[in-house]
């Protein structure tokens, strides 16, 4: 069970890693969705399955959400305008990122009484959203920044709280992010016929 | 029937049906008489108290159980039910006039709904994820589809939504706290996750910098909406939890660190108001500084501290919907809200820009405007504590002040010879008169309102004694 833990802060990390480069979104939805396996297993190690299933549930619906709205956009809109642009930049950020967020996880860990692989994950998922927030001020990747912190947060949370209208109120914000994107997009979509 | 299936899913209903209808002026009427219905009740109907109708007997239980938690709302929330919904009756009356009914009051019922059920659900703390709702709802509510989303509306999620994060942590750490009172280092850790959390969802200094953008890019209405209903939510929650830990209440330092923040937004606020060109943020700017007042309010303690906060709520209202109004039409006039594009106007809108401008001096505190009593009470609370405190909050007033000249000058900067006509329709003349009036009259007569907010108190437990 240990080594699963470890294996899904692995997806965790490429997962965030893999949002933060892409350039493409099939490829940002696919990693997302990707991320919500981790996020499934994580969670599951404290609340019963069916529950941690719910979160993994709602993240696809996330995803599909996601694609049925890039799918009616312009995919000329698809360059970002921020700076910097350089996977290269991202890279290194991402690697800052991870250091900072072992050196947290490892007092994380001991406060929360969680394993370290958990609180890893969790603190992980929230600097990359963080990150993707920082360098990108495109609607969609913002949308996808914050599904990604809130991921992390869930995950972390899970293991302080096990309310079922809590976790009904995250999964209907999730939700509710998805189709805030997918308002964005749309609204791309009209101001360029 | 319960009083929480009354004030929340009841208009959560109703603004679904809200969307259906197409008719601007149906849609006004029924949200109007529908919230008007809804501000009777909370005024006259007592909760947990068995009446007799004739033959009829019911009672109105104060809770709902919603998966295993609960939304309790109970005789002493009846003052807020009333304040959050009457006010809300005005933004839904004027919307017609200026053409925003549709999206207004059906989103605008459905926010005002999940934001009472925010101050109403138990445990507390998960009032966050309520508020977080409300605030994904304001999207479509702030930006029409036919609008690229803007800076402002992504920052305003981004920072909404960061908060969430923090209430709920801080909860779990508080929690802890209770257990454990002693442990100095989570009362640090919780205190500054609920100082982050606040900081967002309260727009505090630094994190307002959504609030000018979205009122340059959105319609001055609807942001006006937004900004009058998020703060004052948001600063009851946070009454809450005053009201709710003694430790918090206690510390030595909140009364130093509330006030700090308050100048910080008073004087920000104030000083960067007085350098904008365009109207939309100026208004945004006087937003952040009525928090800011609201803050040092909370700062002053005690009841008396208490009541000032809630002296500001009816005149911040008020005058935030006279200039949301005056903007809304201004807009439909003009090619932007620039000084340079609104020369001139003051004989040509002559009840837009007399609301306008007598909204912002009223909110920058001038004299027999509605905003004055509460403002001389707020420096009179600080002047009995710390002189230069008030030389600062002043400062900040002066500056709201100096924009609020600065834009009578512009209106009347028209050409020699141009003639004095009044292009608002019949409908806007009404509501900015009203307004207008409603504004002196309420900086004469301010013991008017005392009725609306004389109850509040009871609200709080604690803080209220």
């Amino acid at each position: 069970m240990v080594i699963l833990n470890w294996v899904a802060l692995l997806i965790a990390l490429t997962t965030s890693v893999g949002l933060l480069l892409q350039r493409d979104w099939r490829w940002g939805i696919g990693w997302l969705a990707t991320q919500y396996l981790s996020i499934f297993w994580l969670v599951q190690t404290h609340w019963p399955i069916s529950m941690a299933a719910a979160k993994l549930v709602t993240g696809w619906m996330v995803c599909t959400v996601l694609v049925i709205a890039q799918e009616n956009t312009n995919p000329a809109e698809e360059t970002e305008l921020s700076w910097p642009q350089g996977r290269l930049f991202r890279l290194f950020t991402s690697g800052i990122i991870l250091a900072a967020t072992f050196a947290l996880s490892l007092r994380a860990s001991v406060w929360l009484g969680l394993s370290l692989p958990i609180a890893w994950s969790s603190l992980l998922l929230i600097g990359m959203g963080l990150l993707q927030l920082g360098i990108s001020a495109q609607p969609f990747r913002v949308i996808l920044g914050l599904l990604t912190i809130l991921a992390g947060f869930e995950s972390l949370y899970a293991a302080v709280e096990s309310s079922i209208l809590v976790a009904a109120l995250l999964s209907s914000v999730n939700l509710g992010l998805a189709l805030t994107g997918a308002y964005f997009l749309n609204m791309r979509q009209e101001e360029h016929p | 029937m319960s009083a929480p299936f009354l004030w929340i899913f009841l208009p959560l209903f109703v603004a679904g049906f809200l969307l259906l209808i197409r008719n601007q002026k149906v849609i006004a009427l029924i949200a109007c008489i529908f919230t008007f219905l809804l501000t009777l009740a909370a005024w006259l109907l007592p909760i947990d108290t068995p009446m007799t109708i004739g033959n009829f007997y019911f009672k109105l239980s104060p809770s709902f159980e919603i998966l295993g938690r609960h939304l309790i709302l109970s005789s002493s929330d009846r003052s807020l039910l009333v304040l959050i919904y009457g006010s809300a009756i005005v933004w839904f009356a004027a919307a017609p006039s200026i053409k925003t009914a549709r999206r207004m009051t059906s989103l605008g019922l459905a926010i005002t709904a999940l934001l009472v059920a925010a101050l109403a659900v138990e445990p507390f703390l998960y009032a966050a994820l309520l508020i977080e709702m409300a605030v994904l709802l304001s999207i479509p509510f702030l930006s029409a589809p036919s609008h690229k989303p803007g800076n402002g509306l992504i920052r305003f999620l981004i920072f909404q939504t960061l908060a969430m994060p923090f209430i709920l942590f801080s909860g779990w750490l508080l929690a802890g706290i209770e257990a454990n009172p002693g442990n100095l280092g989570l009362v640090q850790q919780a205190a500054i996750l609920i100082g982050l959390g606040f900081s967002f969802l309260l727009a505090v200094f630094p994190f307002y910098s959504w609030i000018p953008l979205l009122t340059e890019e959105s319609s001055p209405y609807t942001v006006g909406f937004i900004l009058w209903i998020f703060p004052t939510v948001i600063l009851f929650f946070g009454l809450g939890f005053l009201d709710h830990y003694t430790w918090l209440r206690d510390a030595t330092s909140l009364r130093s660190i509330l006030t700090t923040v308050g100048i910080l937004m008073v004087v920000s606020g104030g000083l960067l108001s007085a350098f904008q060109r365009h109207l939309g943020r100026i208004m945004g700017y006087a937003v952040i500084m009525e928090t800011g007042f609201s803050i040092l309010s909370m700062g002053l303690g005690g009841t008396r501290g208490l009541n000032i906060f809630f002296m500001l709520l009816v005149p911040r209202s008020l005058c935030l919907v006279v200039w949301a109004i005056a903007l809304t039409i201004l807009k439909e006039h003009s090619a932007t809200l620039y000084l340079k594009d609104i020369k001139g106007f003051g004989r040509s809108l002559p009840f837009v820009t007399s609301g306008l401008v007598l909204a912002n001096l009223a909110l920058a505190g001038i004299p027999l405007l509605a905003g004055f009593p509460p403002h001389q009470a707020i420096w009179e609370g600080l002047a009995s504590t710390s002189l230069p405190v008030v030389i600062w909050v002043l400062i900040g007033s002066l500056g709201l002040l100096f924009s609020a000249i600065r834009v009578m000058a512009t209106f009347a900067a028209a050409p020699e010879r141009t003639h004095w006509e009044s292009r608002e329709t019949g409908g806007q003349r009404i509501f900015l008169a009203i307004g207008f009036l409603a504004l002196l009259l309420l900086g004469l007569f301010p013991q008017w309102v005392l009725p609306l907010w004389t109850n509040l108190p009871a609200i709080f437990t604690h803080l209220g004694q």
